[in-house]
C-alpha cells in the first residue's frame, strides 16, 4: 500500500493507492440464472412440503432440533451437499452461486438442517486442505461435517484456537493426533458426524474428530436461535485425523469463514424476503377503522423501505457469490454482502414483528422464529459493524489518528 | 379539629389537611393497631376504613379527597413503622385502573364493594379490553353483551337485568389471578361502534370465563386470552351508563399510558445502565461503530430522563402536557435501540439465551435479565399500551392539529363495517 497522503485521482475519481478499487473492470453477473432458479425451486417445493413454520417451531422444543431426515432429501437427493465439490469427488461441481440459491431458500424457510455447517463452511475447508476422503464422504452424503469455531469468529484473521494438540498414546496408529480443549457457541455441530477443529501445537493445524470419539462430548446450547442451536465441544485427548498443517490450515480455515460469511448473508436475504412477504400479506389482509391497515400510508412506506433495502441487499448478496471463487475483491465483495444482508434481514424480521403488531409478538406466530435467526446470524461470522469496519483497511479509508481529542 | 375516625368533623370539615395532621393520623392508628401483631390483611383493612389507604380516595374511601402528593407522607410514615403494605406492583391495574375507574364512573354501591378489597389486594383486577380484531382499533370491538330481563327464579334474585357475554379478550396480564376484569363489551351493534359500547365488571370466576395463557416470543406467557361464553354479569355490575362504555373506557386508557410512560430514575437508572456497565467492564468488545451507539444512546436515554422528570414536574402542578405522549415513543425506541446494542456488542454470547420454557410470571422484571431477553421483550414495548404508530398519529392530529385521515368508520353502524 502506498504511504501518500494524496494520491493521484484517476479520470473517474478514485484513489490508487491499494485500495480494492478496479476502475474499468466489468462487474460479474449478478442475476440467477436459469439453473439457479430450477435449484431454487427444488428447494424451496421440498421445504414449504417438509419445513413449515410451525413445525420448525414445534421442533425447537425437541430434542431432536434438526431435521435430519429432510436434511438426508435435500443433501442426497436433491443433491445439495455436494454443489461445491467438484465432479472428480462425486459432487455436483457446481458454484457458490448455486450455493447462494440454497442458503436463500433455507434462510426463507429458517429450515432446521446443517446446510450452512456442512455443505459450505466444513465443505468450503475441505477443499481447501484437499481431503478426499472427506470431500467424497460430504459430497456422498454419507457424512455431514461441521468446523468447531464459534458461530460469532470473524473471518479474516483465524480465530486463536482453543483445542491443543497433545502427545499420542501408546497403541495410536501413525499420523493419528490427540487434541484436547474447549469450542463454545459453535453451530450445526450436533448434527454432525465429523468435526473440523482448529488445534494448535506441533504441528499445528486442522483435524478431523469424529462425533463419537472417546473424550469428546457436544453438549447443546440454549441458544437464542433454536432453529439453529449451538453446542459447546470439550476434548479430553481426543484421537484425531490430521487434515492441513500450518499455513495451510490456516488457509482452509479462512475460507471457510469467508465462505460462511457470504453464504449466511444469502441465508439472511432469504429471512428478510420472507419477512417482507408476510407483512405485505399481513397489511393487506388486517382491517383496523375498516380499511386494510395497509392502505395506511406511513405502513406503505416502511414496506416501500424495506423491499428497497432488500432489492440493494441482493445486489450484494450476488455479488459476493460471484466473487468467492477466487476473485481479488471477494474480501470486499464479502464485507459488503454481509453488512448489507445482515442490516436487512434485522431490519426486516423487527419491522415483520412491529407490523403486525400484538400477533407479532406471540409464540405461536412465526414472526419471532424469523427475527432470532437474523438477529444471531448478524452477529455470526462479523456483525455489519464488524465487516464495515474491516473496510476501513479494504477501502483505503483509515480511522482518525489516535491521540488526545 | 381533628378526627381520627377518618369522617367530617362537627365543623363540616372532612379530616385532616396538612401533612402534621396526616402524621398525627397515621401515628394514632398505629398505636392502636400494631402492625407487628395485626395479621397483614386485618391491618390493611383497618387502614383503609382509617381513611389512610390513598389520601386522595374519597373520605370513606380509604381517604379523605386529599392532594395526592400528601400521599407520600402517609406512606414514609408507615414504611418507618415497617408496617405491611398491599404490594402495589401485584394490584398495579387494580390500583392504577379499575379505582380511578370506579371512583369517576361507578355508583356508591360498587365503590363500597369494590374499592377496599382492591385496595387491600384481597381481590385481583385484570383488564378486558383488546380482542384479536381490535387492538389499535379497540372501539370496533366485538365481545357482545346482550341483556336479558327475566328474573332468575332459581336463585331467587330479583328481577333486575343481566348481561350475557360472548367473545374473546386478549392481552389480559393477570387473568389468571384476577377475581374481577374491567370489560367493554358492544351493547348495541346497530349504532356507529363509539356509541354501541358498555363498560362492566366481570367476576372472572363466573361460569363461561376461561382463561388461557397467550405465550410469547420471550418463551413465557405474561399475558392470557380470555374466552367468555355465556358469561352472566348481573346489572349491578355495569359501570356507567349503557352505551357510555367508550368514555368510561377513556378514561381507563389515560390512567395506562401515563403509566407506562416513566418512573422517576437516578441517572443511569434505566436500560442505559446495564449497556454502559457492560461497555466499561469488556473493552475487547470495543469498537469505534459501537462506540459511536453507545455515546448516542448515552445522551439520548439521559435527554429521556429529564424530559420524564419535567413531564413529572408538570403533572405534579396539575398541568399535564402533551409531552406524555412522546414519552413512551421515546422509551419503547430507546429501549430497543440500547437492547440491541447490548446483544449484539457481547458477540458470542449474544447468541445464547437464558431459559425459553414456558412459565406464567407474575410480573415483569426488565431488570436483571439477559440482554437477549431484554432485547425480545423491549419489542413489545412499541406495541403495548399503544402502537408507537398510533402515538405518533395521536401527536401529529391531537397535538400538532394536523388533519386526520378520512374516516369511514365513525359513522356507519358497526354491524356494517368492514372487518
Amino acid at each position: 500500500m502506498s504511504t501518500s497522503t494524496h494520491p493521484a485521482p484517476s479520470h473517474d475519481g478514485a484513489a490508487h493507492d491499494g485500495a480494492s478499487v478496479q476502475p474499468g473492470r466489468d462487474l460479474p453477473d449478478l442475476l440467477y440464472g436459469e439453473a439457479e432458479e430450477e435449484l431454487r425451486a427444488a428447494v424451496r417445493d421440498l421445504l414449504q412440503e417438509r419445513s413449515g413454520w410451525s413445525d420448525v417451531l414445534a421442533r425447537t422444543e425437541t430434542s431432536e432440533p434438526y431435521d435430519t431426515g429432510l436434511w438426508r432429501v435435500l443433501a442426497a437427493e436433491v443433491g445439495c451437499a455436494g454443489l461445491l465439490i467438484p465432479e472428480s469427488h462425486g459432487g455436483a461441481g457446481a458454484s457458490y452461486r448455486e450455493a447462494a440459491v440454497v442458503a436463500e431458500e433455507a434462510g426463507r424457510a429458517v429450515a432446521p438442517v446443517p446446510f450452512l455447517g456442512s455443505a459450505v463452511v466444513a465443505t468450503a475447508a475441505a477443499l481447501s486442505a484437499g481431503d478426499e476422503e472427506l470431500l467424497s464422504g460430504l459430497a456422498g452424503a454419507t457424512l455431514t461435517a461441521a468446523l468447531a469455531v464459534p458461530f460469532a469468529s470473524k473471518p479474516g484473521a483465524s480465530p486463536a484456537p482453543t483445542v491443543r494438540v497433545g502427545p499420542p498414546q501408546p497403541g495410536d496408529p501413525a499420523g493419528q493426533a490427540r487434541l484436547t480443549g474447549a469450542v463454545s457457541g459453535v453451530a450445526d455441530a450436533l448434527p454432525a458426524s465429523v468435526l473440523l477443529v482448529p488445534a494448535d501445537g506441533v504441528p499445528a493445524g486442522l483435524y478431523a474428530v469424529e462425533a463419537g470419539a472417546p473424550g469428546l462430548t457436544v453438549t447443546p446450547v440454549v441458544s437464542l436461535d433454536q432453529t439453529r442451536p449451538l453446542a459447546d465441544l470439550t476434548l479430553d485427548s481426543v484421537p484425531a485425523r490430521p487434515l492441513a498443517s500450518g499455513p495451510d490450515a490456516d488457509r482452509a480455515v479462512s475460507a471457510a469463514l469467508a465462505a460462511g460469511a457470504a453464504m449466511l448473508a444469502c441465508e439472511q436475504l432469504g429471512v428478510a424476503e420472507r419477512c417482507l412477504e408476510m407483512t405485505v400479506a399481513y397489511l393487506k389482509e388486517r382491517y383496523q377503522f375498516a380499511r386494510p391497515v395497509g392502505s395506511f400510508q406511513a405502513l406503505k412506506h416502511r414496506a416501500a423501505d424495506l423491499w428497497v433495502a432488500i432489492s440493494q441487499a441482493r445486489a450484494a448478496a450476488r455479488y459476493a457469490a460471484a466473487c468467492l471463487a477466487g476473485d481479488p475483491d471477494a474480501p470486499v465483495a464479502v464485507a459488503l454482502a454481509k453488512a448489507a444482508c445482515g442490516d436487512a434481514a434485522t431490519l426486516a424480521a423487527r419491522e415483520c414483528v412491529q407490523l403486525h403488531g400484538g400477533i407479532g409478538f406471540t409464540w405461536e406466530h412465526p414472526a419471532h422464529l424469523y427475527l432470532k435467526r437474523a438477529t444471531s446470524t448478524a452477529i455470526a461470522f462479523g456483525t455489519p459493524d464488524w465487516h464495515r469496519a474491516s473496510l476501513a483497511r479494504l477501502a483505503a479509508l483509515p480511522p482518525a489518528p489516535a491521540g488526545p481529542r | 379539629m381533628l378526627s381520627t375516625s377518618g369522617g367530617p368533623d362537627s365543623a363540616g370539615q372532612t379530616g385532616p389537611v396538612s401533612a402534621d395532621g396526616l402524621r398525627e393520623l397515621v401515628r394514632d392508628f398505629l398505636a392502636s393497631h400494631d402492625p407487628a401483631s395485626l395479621p397483614p390483611l386485618e391491618f390493611l383493612r383497618a387502614r383503609f376504613d382509617a381513611g389512610l389507604a390513598a389520601v386522595h380516595y374519597p373520605a370513606g374511601l380509604g381517604g379523605f379527597g386529599l392532594p395526592r402528593a400528601l400521599q407520600a407522607v402517609v406512606e414514609a410514615e408507615f414504611a418507618a413503622a415497617r408496617a405491611p403494605g398491599n404490594q402495589p406492583e401485584r394490584i398495579g391495574i387494580g390500583l392504577g385502573m379499575a379505582a380511578p375507574t370506579i371512583l369517576a364512573f361507578g355508583t356508591e354501591e360498587q365503590k363500597a364493594r369494590w374499592i377496599r378489597p382492591l385496595w387491600t389486594g384481597e381481590e385481583v383486577w385484570c383488564q378486558l379490553f383488546s380482542e384479536p380484531g381490535a387492538g389499535s382499533d379497540l372501539a370496533g370491538l366485538a365481545t357482545r353483551a346482550v341483556r336479558h330481563d327475566e328474573p332468575a327464579a332459581a336463585d331467587g334474585a330479583d328481577g333486575t337485568g343481566r348481561w350475557v357475554v360472548n367473545g374473546q379478550k386478549v392481552w389480559t396480564s393477570m387473568a389468571h389471578q384476577a377475581r374481577w376484569g374491567l370489560l367493554v363489551a358492544r351493547t348495541d351493534p346497530d349504532v356507529p361502534k363509539h356509541a354501541g359500547l358498555t363498560y362492566f365488571a366481570c367476576d372472572m370466576t363466573a361460569d363461561g370465563v376461561e382463561v388461557r395463557p397467550l405465550r410469547q416470543l420471550t418463551g413465557e406467557a405474561e399475558f392470557n386470552e380470555v374466552f367468555l361464553t355465556g358469561a352472566v354479569i348481573p346489572d349491578q355490575d355495569r359501570i356507567g351508563a349503557v352505551g357510555e362504555g367508550w368514555k368510561v373506557a377513556q378514561g381507563t386508557l389515560m390512567n395506562e399510558r401515563v403509566s407506562i410512560g416513566g418512573t422517576a430514575l437516578p441517572r443511569e437508572g434505566g436500560m442505559i445502565g446495564s449497556a454502559a456497565r457492560s461497555w466499561r467492564e469488556h473493552p475487547e468488545w470495543r469498537t469505534p461503530g459501537l462506540h459511536d451507539r453507545m455515546l448516542r444512546l448515552w445522551a439520548d436515554a439521559e435527554v429521556a430522563r429529564l424530559a420524564s422528570e419535567r413531564l413529572r414536574q408538570q403533572l405534579a402542578v396539575g398541568h399535564p402536557g402533551p409531552e406524555g405522549s412522546a414519552a413512551k415513543l421515546v422509551f419503547a425506541r430507546l429501549n430497543q435501540e440500547i437492547t440491541a446494542l447490548e446483544v449484539e456488542m457481547s458477540g458470542a454470547d449474544g447468541l445464547r439465551y437464558e431459559d425459553w420454557s414456558m412459565r406464567r410470571p407474575e410480573s415483569v422484571s426488565f431488570y436483571g435479565r439477559d440482554p437477549g431477553y431484554r432485547y425480545l421483550r423491549a419489542r413489545g414495548n412499541s406495541i403495548e399500551g399503544g402502537t408507537s404508530e398510533i402515538l405518533r398519529n395521536i401527536i401529529a392530529e391531537r397535538v400538532l392539529g394536523l388533519p386526520t385521515e378520512p374516516r369511514t368508520d365513525t359513522r356507519v353502524p358497526w354491524k356494517d363495517l368492514p372487518r
